[in-house]
């Protein structure tokens, strides 16, 4: 398979006008579903529609044949751990950014889960320069909730507000004391500020390494309760209702916590909440044989749960699917399964997961891709994740119809951890759009 | 409709069975006249005991003791043989000066306790404590102490006339009528003014008693802070609250300024001195929004660049944090005065 993925120089071209011809045209924002073609000049979306036609487009138009393809909105991931700062062995913010364009992500939240934290002004300046210098793709940082991701001092959340931030978060550590976190919501009400929280109790998981369930016995493995989960998630909702503050839930997976958020919801409250593709393809005997590919925080749940979750998305309780992508280096995972490291790399295979609960079914296909592209960007309150003239041309072409198979060697990322490697897909990425230049092309041949 | 102290002032009245009941007293139909002429409490333990006339009464009659106090010779004879005790459980140094100074002009014999050297380090409780000063017969005690409500414990068990001068995150009543008897000289009313009171509300003993006194006597309160500073469902003081200070302080005729407490900018309350300052900080350019003559006033101590610019700090056209230490002298000492009035009149007496 031969691919091709843009030199950063790319960033420096001047960026033309460019025709895709011949594709299905879908913004899930809008509903908009037609054949067409979209035309960009510049870093914008200049037209799109059947109107757009090799006939219509000016002289000096690039002109890509993406007929058979499906063109979508480029990919918004909330949540994405790109490790630079401090961990830059397993990820750095250029191959996070190789991995997103191959997966079609053309903008992601960069998690604070560095060395030190993003808690700092200083950091947010630094996580924009590298992204400026390095990424192929937009990233936006995140910022810490508690100063070094402690879980006791505020952070400075409307001078990080001020410099870029989107969002705050503490990555996969709770803030246990309940005061902190209403504080954090409390304050951020001033700035409108979202607070992603990881919910769980981590008394309650104690030393557990996955579900807690038949699997688990079976293994003679320390089990999470999924109600460290829920018992989080409750606590939160009611801390929502005594401070007002926009509060995510970053990361359901449970029949309870569905519930809880559909409440919460229901009420009116700023409650907003996601999941990953892991949880809704695989549960937790996906652990088999104490594979610690597997090993993610929070674990795979049990198929009940699963099944729960994938129904939720039908009916809009769950906002967003994000690739929560966690780079682990091959000896953090090379270990007995209860000294793994937890977490699963994402950004290449969000949407061909995605993608699957369409083939199944589950979802049609601009509900999915809402999923990815405008609601996870509205939580941003970013102008991004929409097939429209005048917005941004991040744009995704789609082959829904080639079955390959995922080689996590053949993975961007610096690491490997995919428990999808070996999986038959049955949808691809051919070509990434990012402000309306190309930074990745899939050149075999189409089936 | 929520009541606002400005059309109705509440008054809680106790009966002898132990009962209380609120009545509210609408102010605008007290005319002068009308108004109680002497001071009618045993105590001055919170501005919310207070009455209009109450208040206009101890301002006028503090208002005669600025004069006098410019003068050289500054001593009265009207506390001779009286005894004067300042109990103060918490540290202080201008509220306890200004107490002493103002006792001593009006003839008092002056003592301070400080809770370091007294009994209260060794266990002695409150009401023990309270014994012990009744069998010393003092008429005055000036008392301070961080526990909100403590004041009033003392006050029910001693003889003496108690003075609040701040107790917890409740009330410090001198500090309100000496920041009023300032409004007042400066621009020659209360009612009607726009006041923004910003900071630390929610722990601020000052900002309960000025929200109460501005309310009572008909001016336009708003509180401006972070949620986190604020005090739950404060909406109910009849205020108007703002997170945006600019906002806040839109058209302001005096703007508050309070003092944020060191440990609480460290990431619990607020997240650092910085971001307080740059959000909540008093400059020229967030001034801007107020009235191009607002007063700006702070209870003191300052913390510089965390609440309040130095610059505006220092501004003598615009600051009368001065002002207020030298008003708080006059109005301690119109206080003792009706109080001592009161010790010769127990009719007078609750």
């Amino acid at each position: 398979m031969t691919c091709r993925i843009a030199d950063i120089s790319v960033k420096k071209l001047r960026a033309g006008r460019t025709a895709y011809l011949g594709a299905r045209l879908i913004d899930p924002a809008s509903g908009y579903d037609a054949v067409g073609g979209i035309l960009t000049d510049g870093d914008t979306i200049a037209d799109l529609g059947p109107q757009v036609t090799a006939d219509t487009v000016p002289d000096d138009s690039a002109v890509v044949d993406a007929s058979g393809l499906i063109a979508a909105p480029g990919l918004v991931d909330l949540r994405a751990h790109l490790r630079e700062p401090g961990f830059e062995h397993q990820e750095t913010i250029h191959s996070a950014s190789r991995s997103a364009a191959v997966g079609g992500v053309t903008t992601m939240a960069c998690m604070p889960t560095t060395r030190p934290a993003i808690d700092d002004v200083a950091l947010v300046h630094f996580i924009e320069r590298r992204a400026r210098e390095t990424s192929l793709v937009k990233v936006h940082p995140v910022a810490a909730v508690t100063r070094g991701r402690e879980g006791s001092q505020l952070t400075e959340i409307g001078l990080l507000a001020d410099a870029g931030a989107l969002a705050f978060s503490d990555g996969p550590r709770p803030i246990m004391n309940a005061n902190v976190l209403r504080r954090a919501l409390s304050y951020g009400t001033i700035f409108g500020a979202l607070i992603m929280h990881h919910a769980e109790d981590s008394n309650l998981s104690g030393s557990g390494v996955m579900n807690a369930g038949e699997a688990a016995t079976r293994l003679g493995l320390q089990g999470m309760p999924p109600q460290s989960e829920s018992i989080m998630v409750a606590r939160d909702i009611r801390l929502v209702e005594m401070t007002g503050g926009r509060l995510h839930v970053a990361g359901i997976t449970t029949a309870e916590s569905v519930t809880l958020v559909r409440d919460a919801k229901e009420r009116g409250l700023p409650v907003t909440a996601d999941t990953a593709p892991h949880y809704l393809v695989l549960n937790e005997n996906a652990v088999g044989d104490y594979l610690t590919f597997t090993k993610v925080r929070p674990p795979l749940r049990s198929e009940d749960d699963r099944q729960a979750l994938a129904e939720s998305l039908k009916d809009g309780v769950i906002d967003a699917i994000t690739s929560n992508h966690e780079p682990r280096d091959q000896d953090s995972k090379r270990q007995p399964f209860a000294q793994a490291a937890f977490g699963i790399v994402g950004l290449e295979t969000i949407l061909p997961l995605v993608m699957e609960l369409v083939a199944n079914g589950r979802l049609a296909l601009g509900e999915a891709l809402a999923l990815v592209t405008c609601r996870p960007a509205d939580l941003l309150r970013l102008k991004a994740g929409r097939l429209k003239p005048g917005w941004p041309a991040d744009i995704v072409l789609i082959d829904a119809s080639r079955s390959w198979t995922i080689d996590a060697r053949a993975f961007q990322s610096k690491s490997k951890n995919s428990p999808f490697h070996g999986r038959t897909a049955g949808a691809r990425v051919v070509r990434t759009v990012v402000n309306g230049r190309t930074v990745f092309e899939c050149l075999c041949d189409r089936p | 409709m929520p009541w606002a102290p400005w059309n109705d002032s509440p008054r809680r009245v106790f009966w002898d069975d132990g009962v209380a009941e609120v009545v509210y007293v609408p102010v605008f139909s007290m005319t002068p006249e009308h108004r109680p002429s002497s001071f009618p409490h045993r105590h001055l333990l919170g501005i919310e005991d207070l009455s209009p006339g109450d208040i206009d009464g101890l301002l006028d009659l503090a208002d005669s003791y600025v004069a006098l106090n410019r003068r050289a010779e500054k001593k009265q004879e009207l506390l001779r043989g009286r005894t004067q005790i300042n109990m103060f459980f918490e540290s202080s140094t201008r509220t306890r000066t200004s107490f002493e100074l103002a006792g001593k002009r009006l003839g008092a014999d002056v003592i301070n306790m400080a809770p370091s050297t007294s009994a209260i380090k060794k266990g002695e409780t409150l009401i023990d404590t309270a014994a012990t000063l009744n069998a010393m017969h003092p008429d005055i005690l000036v008392v301070r102490h961080p526990d909100s409500g403590a004041v009033k414990l003392l006050a029910r068990a001693v003889k003496a006339a108690v003075v609040n001068a701040g107790d917890g995150s409740h009330e410090h009543p001198t500090q309100a009528l000496l920041d009023a008897l300032t409004i007042r000289r400066r621009l020659g009313r209360l009612s009607g003014l726009t006041v923004a009171i910003c900071g630390d509300i929610a722990h601020s003993r000052v900002a309960r008693s000025n929200i109460l006194l501005l309310g009572t006597m008909g001016a336009r309160v708003r509180l401006v802070a972070a949620p986190t500073l604020l005090p739950v469902r404060a909406e109910r003081y009849g205020v108007e609250i703002h997170h945006d200070m600019r906002e806040g302080l839109k058209d302001a005729d005096i703007v508050m300024m309070l003092r944020l407490q060191t440990e609480r900018m460290q990431g619990s309350f607020v997240p650092s001195e910085r971001e307080y300052f740059h959000f909540y900080g008093l400059t020229y350019e967030k001034l801007a929004a107020a009235r191009p003559d607002a007063l700006i006033m702070h209870p003191g101590p300052m913390n510089r660049g965390v609440e309040i610019d130095s610059e505006v700090a220092d501004d003598i056209n615009r600051s009368v944090i001065l002002d207020q230490v030298e008003m708080g002298v006059a109005v301690r000492q119109a206080c003792l005065e009706v109080l001592t009035r009161n010790l010769d009149h127990p009719e007078h007496n609750q």
